[in-house]
């Protein structure tokens, strides 16, 4: 196929000329590697698929909508974890994303010049911190602050309502849509700082000239003119939540139910995984390893959407 | 035109009438951080005519423009100092909001920019609902208007919800245009709009151009001196010297320049020694 392709794209002096051992092994070569990471995706996928059997025969499609978890029984449901996965991610980029995107805004459109490189790295580098420090960050001081003074704070205000209603256990759904915003916030801020700096300047003028305000041209040039590429970077930040494991496991609270309070503890699929597999053997760890097919597929779907959304920004 | 009926008030409104579009620029410097582009230029621009800036590249032509408008601040780093008075107001006076000095001083850009996330008819109508026009029929009807001063109407009446940026790059520019008109502005600022055209196109901007000053005052950067001599009324040479910023060599009607040049430089430029 390899090579069907290069002989159709080059005319046959030039192919002739191209023949040459070393070019020829370094190709073949390269190809393999190539191929070796997608068998890998490719074998990891099926390892999980055929290694959660014994759970998906049991329960069948029903393991999605069941909330059922007892490993004395060999019950099995994967909806607390889907509901853990999705409010947790939810609420990180709900509070990740006004601040990342402003901050995009302010670092292309408003800042001087210096504070653009300074600030710009450091955004950068709040992606390199390890997740286990952001986690420990969190255990020692965000949910101690949780539980002390915001969530009280917010119980005793805005109670009324189911979701801010219960008890301040400090470790749940509220600490770690916190701990996740702020780990998705550089890739948010990143992304979207690319797509904003990606509009010609002469897009900023032609607006500016008929008499737009600094917000008017960020608004209805640079927001609309890098859309796709928001999206890319939301989606790109949310695939990066769904999957988080070590931060979660730390300050989810690590409990199988649903509960409409953001306060209550919960699990996520990663971080029910992370926390059973040590003891899990038989049906628990077939159940373990469907969840983990389940989130494979859902993080490979986000990551390709991201992908192509990127691509249609830049095109 | 009103009656007569109370003639001082129609003399004044016919002064005013002379008066509008006249940009008086005085001892205008400019610079980019340390780097100074224009020297002390002071000029009158004639209303409801087509004055040509000319020059060698460097000469500071587009920035003596672009300060005509406040856009050269824009830039970061650029400042500016002098007057530029439109009427009798001092662009750069204390006060006087860059926004609206905008609304009266439009603009045309060397590379056509419609904005590709709009219609052809949201890129006319998007100065208008900047200055907070929402109705319909009004914006219909300025539409209409500012595509027809174009020259474009007819190529696009039919597609006015298609994306301005699917038109050919000389109806692009001529989309600008309208753009630019649609706010009703009293002087229209052109940087170099058609060399980025061919023959063709560039032979409609310039019929447009002549049409304009009929209602406008046009400024119009070009380093195609056939250009200055064909559609301009007035002709500003500028010239850069020792890297000092550019400064204005010679300024008068467009025959004079290019047939008698006072000055020996403009003479050098306009026969092509330069």
């Amino acid at each position: 196929m390899a090579r069907e392709l290069r002989t159709g794209m080059l005319p046959p002096r030039v192919r002739r000329a191209s023949i040459n051992w070393g070019d020829r092994a370094f190709h073949g070569i390269t190809t393999g590697f190539a191929l070796l990471i997608a068998a890998l995706v490719a074998l990891l996928v099926l390892e999980l698929a055929t290694e959660s059997v014994p759970a998906l025969s049991r329960f069948g499609p029903g393991f999605l909508a069941s909330t059922s978890w007892n490993p004395v029984t060999g019950e099995f449901g994967a909806l607390p974890f889907i509901y853990g996965t999705l409010a947790t991610s939810a609420l990180a980029l709900a509070l990740a994303w006004p601040i990342g995107v402003g901050a995009a805004a302010f670092l292309t459109e408003l800042a001087p010049r210096f504070v653009r490189s300074i600030l710009g790295t450091m955004v950068e580098m709040l992606a390199a911190v390890p997740s286990v420090v952001y986690g420990l960050w969190g255990v020692f001081v965000l949910v101690p602050l949780l539980r002390e003074r915001v969530e009280p704070w917010l119980i005793e205000r805005l109670g009324v309502l189911p979701v801010f209603s219960g008890p301040p256990f400090g470790l749940g759904v509220f600490a770690a849509g916190l701990l996740l915003a702020v780990m998705i916030l550089p890739t948010l801020a990143s992304v979207s700082r690319e797509a904003m700096s990606a509009v010609p300047r002469g897009q900023r003028e032609a607006l500016l000239a008929l008499g737009a305000t600094r917000w008017e041209v960020i608004r209805a040039v640079v927001l609309a003119q890098a859309r796709s590429g928001l999206v890319a970077a939301t989606v790109l930040a949310l695939g990066r939540a769904l999957g988080e494991t070590m931060a979660t496991v730390m300050v989810i609270g690590n409990s199988p139910s649903i509960n409409v309070s953001i306060f209550a503890p919960a699990s996520t699929m990663a971080s029910v995984i992370a926390n059973d597999f040590n003891e899990a053997t038989g049906l628990q760890k077939a159940v373990l390893l469907e969840l983990g097919l389940i989130l494979l597929v859902v993080s490979l779907a986000v990551n390709t959407a991201a992908r192509l959304m990127a691509a249609r920004s830049t095109r | 035109m009103q009656m007569t009926r109370d003639l001082r008030i129609v003399s004044v409104q016919e002064w005013r009438e002379a008066a509008e579009g006249t940009v008086s620029v005085r001892g205008l410097s400019a610079w980019y951080g340390r780097h100074r582009a224009l020297t002390d230029v002071s000029l009158e621009v004639r209303p409801r005519s087509v004055t040509a800036l000319i020059g060698p590249s460097g000469c500071g032509k587009s920035t003596l423009l672009r300060c005509l408008n406040r856009m050269h601040e824009v830039v970061l780093g650029a400042t500016v100092s002098g007057q530029v008075l439109l009427e009798d107001e001092d662009v750069y006076g204390s006060g006087v909001d860059p926004v609206s000095v905008r609304r009266r001083v439009g603009m045309v850009f060397q590379q056509p920019n419609p904005f590709p996330t709009m219609s052809i008819y949201d890129n006319v109508a998007a100065g208008l609902r900047l200055a907070g026009t929402r109705n319909r029929g009004v914006l219909d009807g300025k539409v209409e208007q500012a595509l027809r001063q174009a020259a474009l109407w007819d190529e696009v009446k039919d597609k006015l919800r298609k994306p301005g940026t699917a038109l050919s790059g000389g109806q692009q520019q001529r989309l600008c245009i309208a753009r630019a008109l649609a706010v009703d502005p009293e002087v229209l600022l052109m940087d170099e709009p058609a060399s980025a055209l061919d023959p063709v196109a560039t032979a409609r901007i310039e019929e447009l151009m002549v049409e304009l000053k009929r209602d406008y005052t046009v400024v119009v950067v070009t380093h195609n001196m056939q250009q200055a001599a064909r559609v301009s009324d007035y002709t500003a040479f500028l010239l850069s010297e020792d890297g000092g910023g550019g400064a204005l060599v010679e300024y008068g009607e467009t025959r004079q320049v290019f047939e008698e040049p006072r000055d020996e430089r403009t003479r050098d430029y306009v026969t092509g020694r330069l």
